[in-house]
């Protein structure tokens, strides 16, 4: 097939896949499960097949695959939409394609097919468990299965036709398209579990969090669209446009290119959760695990970030590679400041996802800020990288919590959260896959040296921070780096090393092939994708060149060149790296259950603050959703209720006075006195008088006929014959 | 012969008869009888009628006979009627048949 015909095609198996099971698979677990597993692979064939197609071109920088059709007929002329692949896109495919197909596949296993139904489970909450009697008689508990089985398939299916709408894009605004309906399918997923009203509450604060940036964004795209007339790639990135639109003022002093670059920034910030819109990630924690993943590593998040790379050429123009542009220093500062200060919070949770889901933070603030800083390709590379390890550790945690289920529905215990990480300890030797693929994906997470992914990318975000002078972004990253270490290895400890702290954590036991082999494929590549992108000059050394710096660079007509190797960058990586995992062990090595965290007595007050998250939630309450309940409610009240209500109840009350007048003055005593009543008394009158001659008598009436016939002959002899 | 006036006298006197038993008498049995002598007034009417004016048709006849005809069946009806009514009231007198006045 046509390389171009087959990147349209994506996006279809897995919308498909959403139509088939709603509308006629929804009754059957399998037929749905098949008809979505089987959509995610086809589309990752489908991706993998371009991703090859793509390595195969000379120059694919210059020569992407591209195709467009007119769309809209505007008034002189058509909106094109099309499809571009370039190396940017490719790379992306790459991870995307294949995270959504092992998040497929481990759905599977986490909804528990194959289960019994639950004893009391019900649509909106998740499966409680079953009883089931063995041969021998004996009673147990194990898991059930999801009730809304097939709906969940259907959801991320649309969810994954979302992702590969936006990356496949050639222009702005399908990428927005995609970036919507992936809105829509986190809100739909956050609140899978609709009944329970944290996960209601998750779900409507994740939509309207983004929201707010996705209003920006479209202004954005707005922007763009007046000063350009145009939203596809080839357009807007052309040197005469950025030139053109570099050189038009907007306002507070940037240029139009940058105001534009903001705005569609903020966009990113809402979906990639940066501060200040940080704040709904943590709380779509509430979905189940493959929908974080789904969200934190393959899809919503990334879709951020790569929006932002994408859009690298629009705020960095004019930029002459030493003083960063007004635009580029705002991204480098929110970046650099969520990094650290996700990292703060993520050292005090205690749920297990809640760990990863401020890393996801922090990490994402990582390459938000390598792109403010002009590192394009540190920041292509470090999102791949992190989609691995964290759809990994999002997923080994799903299979943790499912082992820890099975715990708690052994013992009968429910009292016991099978999240909270201080319930856990000694998992290593009840679930030796998750354990090790889970240490892979954290090692990964801290930049462990040499072997794994994560420390390549970061590694790179360092050398291009201190290669272009911005010490202040390097220095942050680098304490934000330490944090990560040092969490990752809390979590690691507290979850899985030591002694198991519950009975409930002693019967957890490793989960089925399902969920272990996406795992597994995961951790191959969080180790194995840093490869690809090892600097040539690493440690002075010759190497093979820099593969991901010379294709995913290309993706720009100027490529940038790596910054040069540097001993002291390296040096920082490897002390933050292999710093914060020591400390994070001996710190909590000798946890024991219901101690008080080592943390907490160390940094005293402040250990309150970081963990109730800087009292953002709180802050945001009081700022923004009371003030807005608050009018709305004055609104109902006063305005509603009290004004317009009272305006149409005042038109009721007048039409209902002069109804009245008019039936009191007019109706009863005209029209029923004189004209209804007055005509039936008449009547009435009259019947009563001749009812006298109806005497009944046969010989009475007759007499009466003959009088009556005499008078007619008198009558007719003197008329007539007279 | 006789002249026409005598024949319609008579007529005219049995109907009277008739119609003054009709009005007067309160036993429905003497109705009926009323009736009858109305209708034999109304033959001997046509008969003569038919005598005096066209003696060569025979329509004056049977006109008489249809009315023969009709006051038995009649009187067979209206006999029935008052036997039934006789059944159920236990009286013939026509001014106590009075269950459909007001």
């Amino acid at each position: 097939m046509e390389t171009t015909n087959l990147i349209w095609l994506l996006p279809l198996p897995p919308l498909l896949a959403f139509f088939i099971i709603v509308l006629f698979t929804n009754k059957s677990n399998k037929l749905s499960h098949i008809v979505g597993v089987s959509a995610a692979a086809l589309s990752w064939a489908g991706a993998m097949v371009v991703f090859f197609r793509a390595l195969g071109v000379d120059h694919f920088g210059e020569h992407p695959f591209t195709d467009s059709i007119p769309w809209l007929p505007l008034g002189d002329g058509w909106l094109e939409i099309g499809v571009r692949i370039d190396p940017l896109s490719a790379a992306v495919l790459f991870f995307v394609g294949i995270t959504i197909f092992m998040i497929f596949l481990y759905s599977v296993g986490y909804h528990n097919f194959g289960q019994p139904k639950g004893d009391h489970d019900k649509q909106g909450l998740p499966p409680h468990g079953a009883t089931v009697e063995d041969e021998h008689g004996h009673k147990h508990t194990v898991p059930s299965v999801e009730p809304m089985y097939a709906r969940f398939f259907a959801f991320i299916g649309l969810f994954a036709a979302g992702m590969y709408t936006l990356v496949i894009s050639d222009n702005l605004l399908t990428l927005f398209v995609g970036w919507e309906i992936m809105g829509l399918c986190s809100y739909l997923l956050i609140g899978f579990w609709f009944a329970k009203k944290s996960a209601r509450n998750a779900g409507i604060k994740a939509f309207m969090t983004t929201r707010i940036g996705d209003v920006f964004m479209l202004l954005g795209l707005a922007f763009l669209y007046t000063a350009t007339g145009s939203l596809s790639y080839e357009v807007i990135f052309s040197e005469a446009t950025l030139h053109a639109l570099a050189a038009t003022p907007a306002f507070w002093g940037l240029s139009a290119a940058g105001a534009i670059g903001l705005l569609l920034f903020i966009g990113a910030v809402g979906k990639s959760a940066q501060w200040p819109l940080h704040v709904w990630l943590p709380d779509a924690m509430e979905g189940p695990t493959p929908v974080s993943a789904m969200i934190h590593a393959a899809t919503m998040v990334s879709a951020g970030v790569y929006m932002t790379i994408r859009i690298f050429p629009l705020f960095s123009a004019g930029w002459d590679h030493h003083t960063l542009t007004p635009a580029m220093s705002v991204i480098a500062f929110i970046g650099a400041f969520t990094a650290l200060f996700a990292a703060t919070i993520a050292i005090a949770q205690n749920d297990v996802k809640g760990v990863l889901a401020y890393s996801t933070i922090s990490q994402l603030g990582f390459m938000m800020a390598a792109i403010g800083i002009g590192a394009y390709v540190a920041a292509a590379f470090h999102l791949i990288t992190h989609a691995f390890f964290k759809a990994l550790l999002f997923l080994g945690s799903g299979s943790v919590i499912h082992g820890m289920e099975h715990g708690v529905l052994h013992t009968g215990d429910h009292s016991v959260d099978p999240q909270d990480m201080r319930n856990m300890g000694g998992l290593a030797k009840k679930m030796p896959i998750t354990f090790w693929t889970f240490l892979i994906g954290g090692f990964a997470l801290s930049g462990f040296p040499i072997v794994t992914a994560g420390f390549w990318s970061k590694d790179e975000i360092f050398a291009d921070a201190f290669a272009h002078h911005n010490y202040t972004v390097f220095i942050v990253l680098a304490i934000a780096a330490f944090l990560t270490a040092f969490y990752t290895m809390r979590q690691i400890t507290m979850t899985f090393l030591g002694d198991a702290k519950t009975p409930e954590a002693e019967h957890a036991h490793e989960t089925n092939w399902t969920m272990t082999t996406p795992l597994v494929v995961l951790a191959f590549f969080a180790v194995t994708f840093g490869w690809v992108g090892i600097p040539e000059d690493f440690m002075n050394l010759s190497l093979p060149t820099n593969w991901f710096h010379s294709f995913v660079g290309h993706t720009l007509p100027h490529p940038m060149a790596a910054p040069e190797f540097s001993w002291i960058p390296l040096l920082t990586s490897l002390a933050v790296s292999l710093g914060g995992l020591g400390l994070g062990y001996l710190t909590y090595r000798n946890f024991k259950a219901g101690a008080v965290d080592p943390m907490r007595k160390i940094l005293g007050p402040v250990y309150h603050f970081i963990e109730n998250k800087y009292y953002f939630d709180e802050a945001y309450d009081y700022l923004f959703v009371k003030p807005a309940t608050w009018i709305s409610e004055v609104f109902t009240n006063k305005m509603d209720q009290g004004v317009i209500d009272g305006i149409l109840h005042s038109f009721g009350a007048i039409s209902f006075s002069i109804g009245s007048t008019i039936r009191n003055q007019f109706d009863t005593p005209v029209i029923n006195r004189f004209i209804g009543d007055g005509s039936a008394e008449v009547v009435q009158i009259f019947g009563r008088w001749l009812r006298k001659a109806q005497t009944g008598r046969i010989q009475q009436y007759m007499l009466s006929a003959l009088g009556v016939l005499f008078i007619i002959f008198i009558a007719l002899y003197y008329l007539v014959l007279a | 012969m006789i002249p026409i006036s005598w024949y319609l006298i008579l007529a005219a006197a049995l109907f009277s008869i008739g119609l003054f038993g009709v009005l007067a008498r309160k036993n429905a049995v003497a109705i009926l009888l009323g009736v009858e002598l109305m209708l034999n007034a109304v033959n001997i009417n046509l008969v003569t009628f038919w005598r005096y004016n066209a003696p060569e048709t025979v329509t004056g006849q049977v006109f008489a006979i249809i009315v023969f005809a009709v006051a038995a069946a009649e009187v067979a009806v209206g006999l029935a009627l008052i036997i039934s009514i006789y059944r159920n009231r236990n009286t013939i007198v026509a001014d106590d048949l009075d269950m459909m006045k007001w």
